[in-house]
C-alpha cells in the first residue's frame, strides 16, 4: 500500500522548491526550540529544588509523618480527706468521623443504618448526633468540632465494638474506642460546685491558643464548677507520638514519643460528710415548706471554714446528677435542665441567687452607725412603729421593746432602732458627707463586708449582688427612665384599675425624679430590704469575717493540686480580700450580740435543746419581704462562738421567717458536723444515726497523699 | 573458521550483516558520543529503578526489577545494532510491515488478549510476556510517515497535498485505536511526532497551518462534547490547579512535586529519599521515575539527565541537518520529535508544568517495549549517520 506509490507516473512540479539554506535555517530553529524548552525545564527544576526546597521539604515531612495524640487522663476531684468526688472510668464508645461520613455518596446514611442496627438504637438518633450544631440546626446536634470523633453510642458491648473494628471496610468512618468518662460516685452531691464536661465547641476551639493548632486530644472541656475553673490543670498535657509512615499508612518507625502528662488531682475543701448533711437538710427543708403549702421551690446553704475561706460544703436545691452529661446529653434532658418548671437545677442559688438579706444585714447597719458616731453603749428606743420621712414604719409583728441597747436590738431584731439609725445617717450624710463625694456610711460598710461585688470564689458565673446607694440609683434611673416615662404615658391597661393607677403613679414618679436617693430608700436599706441584694455566699463570707476577727476571705473550693505520681503538691493559699472596716470593740460587741440570738433571740426556738454548752452557735435570722411573694428565710451563723471554725448560711426562699424556716436547717447542719442528736446532747447519749462528720470539729489540716501506684491514701476517718 | 570465497556471493543474511557492521563499520562510523550518552541514561535509569522498587524487607525484589530492566536494555541494544546495520534504504522496505504489525497489535489489545493496567487497556500478554503495542506504534508511525512524506519523486522536492492526506490516514488508524484504550499520553506523543515531521517535511504551508488549526478545533470539540473520560479531563484541570483536589487527581501532581522539590540541590542520595521510600508517588519506577532522580540525586542529578537527553536530541537533529536524503532526514526528525516531546512532557509533569499522562521517560523508565522501541529508533538514526559519513 505504501510502497505502491513508487510506481506512479511523474508529475510536474507544483510546490515551491525549498532551497537548502531554508532547510538548514529550519533545522537551526528546531535545535534552538529544543534548547529553549530543555532550558525552561531546567529553570523550573532549579526554582523548585533551590529557592523552594525548604517549602517542599516541609510538605514532604508533613506527608510522611503522622502525629498521634494521646489524651491525658484527667485528674480526679477529691474532698478534703481524699475521698473521691469525681473520678474516671473508661467505656467502649462507638464514634464517627464527620468528614469521612460526609464524603460518602449518601452522607453516610447507609453506614449509620448499619451501626444503628448493631448498637440497637434508632437510626434517627444516630443521624441527629452527627449533625453539626448551627443557627439553623436544632438539637439534637453535635456541638463539638467536626475534627474530633463524634460519639454515636456509649458503653457498648465489647462484642459490638469488636465487630466494628474487625470489619472496618464495611464501616467507613466508624470506629470504637475506649473513652474516658467522668464518674460521680455520689451522684448529685455538690453537682453545681463540681461542674461537668462537654465537647469543646468550634468557637472555644478557635479561641484557645493552645488548642487551635490542631486536634490536641482535648475533646471535652470543663463547663461550670471547678471542672471549668481548673480545667487546664485537671486536663494535663496530651502526649504526641510522631510516626514515620508510607503512603499506605504502614508505620516504619517512631520519630518522637512524648508521653502524656496526666492531669493533677484537685483536693477541695469540701467534706463529703458535711456536704451530704447539708444536701439532706436542705432537701427536707424544701420538702417541709412545700408540705406546709408554701411556694418554695429552691434552697441554698453554704458552710465556710472561717479561718481560710475554704468551702466545706455548698448546696443548692434543686439539683441534678451530672452523669446526664456523659456521652452527649439528649435533647429532653437538656431542655429540662434549663427549664423554669424544673427550677433550673444547673443554677447554684448559693452563688448565683440574689435575695434581699433582711435582718442579717443589721450588723452592717450597726457597724456603720457606730463608725459614724452613734454611741455603741447608748440607749435606743424600740417602739412598735415610728414615723420617718413622712410615713409610719412598723416593727416586725408590730411589737415594741421600750428603751434597749444595740445588743438587744440585734438579739430581738428590732426594726425601728435600725430605721431610726438609717434615717439619721441619711440626713447626716446629706448635710455633711455628700458634698465630699464619698460613699454614705452604710454603703461603705456594706462594701467593706464584701457585698455588692463577686466574692472571687473559684467558681464561674457568680452574681455580684447589689448595694443600693445614691450612685447606683442614678445609674439605674438612667437605664430605666425611658421605659418608665413611656409606661407613665401609656398606662397599665392590662392591670386592674387600682393596681394600674398605682403602677402608673410609680412610673411617673420614677420617670420624673427616679434618680433621687430618698430617705425611704436609706431606711429600707438599714434592715436589708428594698433594693439590697446578696448571694448566700456573700453573706457566709461576711459572717465568717465577723467570726474570725474581721478578715474577709475570697472563698475557695480548691485546696491543693496533687500530681498523679504524688510528687508535686501545689497548695492553693487562702486569699484575703479585705478587712471589716470597723473598730475591734464594735466587732466584739456584734459577736456577743450574735451569740445570744440562738439562745434568747429570734433563733432561740429553732435552737431549743441544742447543746450550746458544748458548741455555742452565734447567728442572725433574716426575713426578706418582697412584693407579691412569700417571705424568704435566712439564717447566717458561725460556731463555735468562742473559737469560731465554721460559718453556716441557709436560705430558703418563700418559706417564711428566718427563725422558723432557715435556722432549723442550720441547726441540723451543726448537729451533723459535731455529731449531736436532734434531741440535744451529743451522739453518745442522744444516739444520732451517724457519728460526727468532723469529729475534731475542724477540717483536716493534712492533705491526702497519692501513693506510688497512683491511688489516693485517704486520711483516717477522723 | 574461514569461509571460502564464492564466485557469486549470495546476498548476506541479516545476522551476517549485523556481525560485519559490529566488526568493521561500527568502530569507525558510529556516533559514539551519542551512544555513550544513551548508555549513561540507561545506567542512571537502572540505578533509579533499583531505588524506586527497593524494599528493605525484601531487598531481592528490587534486584528482580533491575535484572529485568537490564534484560530489556540488552534486547534493546541488540535491536539497535541490527537496525543500525541495515541500510535505511533497505529497512525502508520493512516500514509497511512494522506499521501494520503495530496496528494489528493495537487492535489485539482491545480483544480479550489485552490486559487493563491502571485504567488503560494498553497491554498485550503473549506467552507470559507483557508488551505495549503503543510503543511499537510510535516506531511504525515514524517509519510510515517518513516513507510517505520523505519519498523523493521525480521533479518533486516536497510532499504534495495528496501525500499529506494519505499520511493523515496513516496517523488516524493507530491514533484511533490508542484513544480507544484509552492512552492519552501515547496519543499525544503520536500526534506530536506526526506534527513535527509534517512541519519539517516541506509540506505545503496551508496544510501545516490547517492541521494545527484542526488540532486546536479537535481539542476544543473534545472538551465541548465531553469526549474525554472524567479522569482524563481532571488530569488537565488539575494541571492548571493541582491543589483543587489534593486527595484525588491532584495527588500525583502534588506528590511528585514534593518529591522533586524536597531533593534540593544535591539530593538525599540513592536509597535515602524518604518520599521514595514511602512510595508516595505512584508508578515511581516507570512514568514517574524522574521524581526519584529529583529527590535522591537532586538538582545536580536532574540536570545531568536533562542534559544527556538534550545532548542526544542535538546529535539526532545534527544528523538530520546533514542528511541530503529527505526520507533519512524525516526519520531523524521523527526520532527527535518523538523522544524530545516525550521527555519534555514526562519531566514537565513531575515538575508541575505539564499534564499528568502515562508516558515513560525514554531510556530511563522501567519497561521492555519502550526500551526496545527507543533503541530501535536510535539504530535508524545511527544508520543514517553512518551512511551520510560513508557518502562523504
Amino acid at each position: 500500500m505504501l510502497s505502491g506509490r513508487r510506481h506512479r507516473s511523474p508529475r510536474p512540479q507544483t510546490g515551491p522548491v525549498r532551497p537548502p539554506t531554508a532547510r538548514r535555517a529550519s533545522m537551526v530553529a528546531v535545535q534552538l526550540l529544543v534548547l529553549v524548552l530543555f532550558a525552561a525545564l531546567t529553570a523550573r527544576m532549579w526554582y523548585m529544588q533551590v529557592p523552594q526546597a525548604e517549602h517542599y521539604r516541609e510538605l514532604a515531612l508533613a506527608s510522611h509523618t503522622q502525629k498521634l495524640i494521646q489524651p491525658a487522663v484527667r485528674g480526679r476531684i477529691l474532698d478534703s480527706s481524699g475521698r473521691p468526688l469525681v473520678t474516671n472510668r473508661t467505656e467502649l464508645t462507638v464514634t464517627a468521623d464527620f468528614h469521612t461520613l460526609l464524603n460518602q455518596d449518601d452522607d453516610g446514611a447507609a453506614v449509620l443504618r448499619k451501626v444503628a442496627k448493631l448498637v440497637e438504637l434508632p437510626y434517627e438518633k444516630l443521624s441527629g448526633r452527627v449533625r453539626l450544631c448551627g443557627p439553623e440546626t436544632g438539637r439534637p446536634c453535635w456541638q463539638g468540632s467536626p475534627y474530633q470523633p463524634i460519639p454515636l453510642a456509649e458503653d457498648v458491648d465489647p462484642r459490638v465494638a469488636l465487630q466494628i473494628m474487625e470489619r472496618k471496610s464495611e464501616f467507613p468512618g466508624i470506629s470504637a474506642q475506649q473513652m474516658a468518662v467522668r464518674e460521680y460516685p455520689h451522684d448529685e452531691l455538690a453537682a453545681q460546685m463540681l461542674g461537668y464536661l462537654q465537647p469543646i465547641t468550634q468557637e472555644e476551639f478557635e479561641a484557645r491558643e493552645d488548642l487551635r493548632a490542631e486536634f490536641s486530644g482535648v475533646d471535652r472541656v470543663g463547663r461550670g464548677g471547678v471542672e471549668a475553673v481548673y480545667d487546664e490543670r485537671l486536663r494535663g498535657d496530651s502526649g504526641t507520638r510522631i510516626l514515620s509512615v508510607s503512603s499506605q499508612g504502614d508505620v516504619s518507625g517512631v520519630l518522637k514519643d512524648a508521653p502524656s502528662e496526666p492531669g493533677m488531682h484537685l483536693v477541695t475543701h469540701i467534706d463529703t460528710g458535711v456536704q451530704q448533711i447539708v444536701e439532706d437538710a436542705l432537701e427536707s427543708a424544701v420538702e417541709g415548706a412545700q408540705a406546709q403549702g408554701k411556694p418554695t421551690d429552691s434552697g441554698a446553704a453554704v458552710v465556710l471554714d472561717v479561718r481560710t475561706g475554704g468551702v466545706v460544703a455548698m448546696a443548692s436545691r434543686p439539683t441534678y446528677n451530672p452523669e446526664v452529661w456523659n456521652g452527649g446529653i439528649d435533647a429532653e434532658t437538656y431542655d429540662r435542665l434549663l427549664s423554669e418548671d424544673a427550677a433550673e437545677p444547673l443554677v447554684s442559688r448559693a452563688l448565683q441567687g440574689q435575695f434581699p438579706p433582711g435582718s442579717t444585714f443589721k450588723p452592717t447597719t450597726l457597724a456603720a452607725a457606730v463608725e459614724s458616731g452613734s454611741p455603741l453603749h447608748g440607749a435606743y428606743s424600740c417602739p412598735g412603729s415610728i414615723g420617718l420621712a413622712g410615713r409610719s414604719w412598723q416593727n416586725f409583728a408590730g411589737g415594741g421593746y421600750g428603751t434597749i441597747d444595740l445588743h438587744k436590738a440585734i438579739v430581738v431584731s428590732c426594726n425601728t432602732v435600725f430605721y431610726k439609725l438609717g434615717d439619721e445617717m441619711y440626713h447626716d450624710y446629706k448635710r455633711n458627707g455628700a458634698k465630699q463625694g464619698g460613699k454614705d456610711p452604710v454603703s461603705a460598710m456594706a462594701h467593706g463586708f464584701g457585698y455588692g461585688k463577686p466574692t472571687g470564689i473559684d467558681l464561674p458565673h457568680e452574681s455580684s449582688g447589689r448595694v443600693p446607694d445614691r450612685a447606683w440609683k442614678h445609674e439605674y434611673w438612667k437605664d430605666t427612665r425611658e421605659h418608665s416615662c413611656k409606661m407613665a404615658k401609656k398606662g397599665y391597661d392590662d392591670e386592674e384599675p387600682a393596681q394600674a393607677a398605682y403602677l402608673e403613679r410609680l412610673a411617673r414618679e420614677h420617670c420624673l425624679d427616679g434618680d433621687r436617693w430618698r430617705a425611704g430608700d436609706a431606711i429600707n436599706r438599714a434592715i436589708g430590704q428594698g433594693d439590697m441584694l446578696l448571694t448566700p455566699l456573700q453573706l457566709a463570707r461576711a459572717y465568717a469575717a465577723i467570726a474570725n476577727g474581721g478578715t474577709v476571705y475570697e472563698p475557695r473550693v480548691g485546696r491543693a493540686f496533687l500530681s498523679a505520681d504524688g510528687e508535686r503538691v501545689d497548695e492553693i493559699e487562702p486569699v484575703k480580700a479585705g478587712e471589716l472596716p470597723m473598730d475591734d470593740r464594735t466587732l466584739k460587741y456584734i459577736q456577743r450580740a450574735l451569740t445570744q440570738v440562738p439562745k434568747e433571740g429570734t433563733a432561740a426556738g429553732a435552737f431549743g435543746g441544742f447543746p450550746q454548752g458544748e458548741v455555742s452557735v452565734a447567728g442572725k435570722t433574716g426575713t426578706a419581704t418582697m412584693q407579691n411573694r412569700e417571705d424568704s428565710a435566712w439564717f447566717a451563723s458561725y460556731a463555735p462562738a468562742d473559737d469560731p471554725q465554721f460559718a453556716v448560711v441557709v436560705l430558703i426562699p418563700q418559706a417564711g421567717t428566718g427563725g422558723a424556716a432557715a435556722a432549723p436547717v442550720a441547726r441540723k447542719i451543726y448537729e451533723g458536723i459535731y455529731g449531736f442528736s436532734a434531741t440535744g446532747g451529743d451522739e453518745q447519749d442522744g444516739g444520732a444515726p451517724s457519728g460526727p462528720a468532723l469529729p475534731s470539729g475542724a477540717p483536716p489540716s493534712k492533705l491526702p497523699d497519692v501513693r506510688a501506684d497512683g491511688s489516693v491514701d485517704q486520711l483516717d476517718d477522723h | 573458521m574461514t569461509t571460502l570465497p564464492s564466485p557469486q556471493p549470495s546476498p548476506p543474511t541479516l545476522a551476517g550483516r549485523a556481525g560485519r557492521f559490529v566488526a568493521t563499520t561500527a568502530p569507525r562510523r558510529l556516533d559514539w558520543p551519542m551512544l555513550l550518552a544513551v548508555a549513561a541514561l540507561s545506567g542512571i535509569g537502572v540505578l533509579l529503578v533499583w531505588s524506586a522498587t527497593y524494599d528493605p524487607s525484601d531487598p531481592d525484589g528490587a534486584l528482580g526489577y533491575v535484572e529485568r530492566q537490564v534484560g530489556h536494555l540488552a534486547v534493546g541494544a541488540v535491536a539497535l545494532l541490527v537496525v543500525a546495520a541495515v541500510d535505511f534504504r533497505v529497512s525502508r522496505a520493512y516500514a509497511p510491515f512494522v506499521y501494520l504489525a503495530a496496528v494489528l497489535g493495537l487492535a489485539l489489545v482491545l480483544s480479550p488478549l489485552g490486559e487493563t493496567i491502571n485504567g488503560s487497556r494498553s497491554w498485550l500478554v503473549v506467552a507470559g510476556l507483557q508488551m505495549q503495542p503503543g510503543e511499537l506504534a510510535k516506531l511504525g508511525l515514524l517509519l510510515a510517515v517518513a516513507v510517505l512524506l520523505g519519498e523523493p519523486r521525480d521533479g518533486e522536492f516536497a510532499p504534495t497535498s495528496r501525500d499529506v492526506l494519505f499520511s493523515l490516514l496513516v496517523l488516524a488508524a493507530p491514533l484511533g485505536l490508542i484513544l480507544a484504550q484509552p492512552d492519552l499520553g501515547t496519543a499525544m506523543v503520536l500526534t506530536g511526532t506526526y506534527m513535527g515531521m509534517l512541519l519539517l517535511s516541506g509540506a505545503p504551508v496551508r496544510w501545516v497551518g490547517g492541521l494545527v488549526g484542526c488540532g486546536l478545533l479537535a481539542a476544543f470539540s473534545v472538551w465541548w462534547f465531553g469526549l474525554l473520560k472524567d479522569y482524563q479531563m481532571e488530569r488537565f484541570t488539575t494541571f492548571f490547579n493541582p491543589s483543587a483536589d489534593p486527595r484525588g487527581t491532584g495527588y500525583n501532581a502534588n506528590q511528585s512535586m514534593i518529591a522533586v522539590g524536597s531533593g534540593g540541590l544535591n539530593g538525599t542520595g540513592v536509597l535515602e529519599g524518604e518520599h521514595t521510600r514511602g512510595r508516595f508517588v505512584p508508578e515511581q519506577h516507570t512514568d514517574f521515575i524522574f521524581t526519584v532522580a529529583g529527590e535522591e540525586l537532586g538538582f545536580v542529578g536532574g540536570v545531568a539527565i536533562i542534559g544527556l537527553i538534550a545532548f542526544v536530541m542535538w546529535r539526532i537533529l545534527r544528523t538530520a541537518g546533514r542528511s541530503g536524503d529527505p526520507y533519512a532526514r524525516l526519520l531523524c526528525i521523527g526520532a527527535a520529535t518523538w523522544l524530545g516531546f516525550q521527555s519534555l512532557i514526562n519531566i514537565g509533569m513531575t515538575l508541575g508544568v505539564a499534564p499528568i499522562t502515562g508516558i515513560p521517560l525514554p531510556f530511563v523508565s522501567y519497561g521492555g517495549t519502550a526500551a526496545v522501541a527507543n533503541m530501535a529508533v536510535l539504530g535508524l538514526v545511527l544508520n543514517v549517520q553512518a551512511r551520510e559519513r560513508g557518502v562523504h
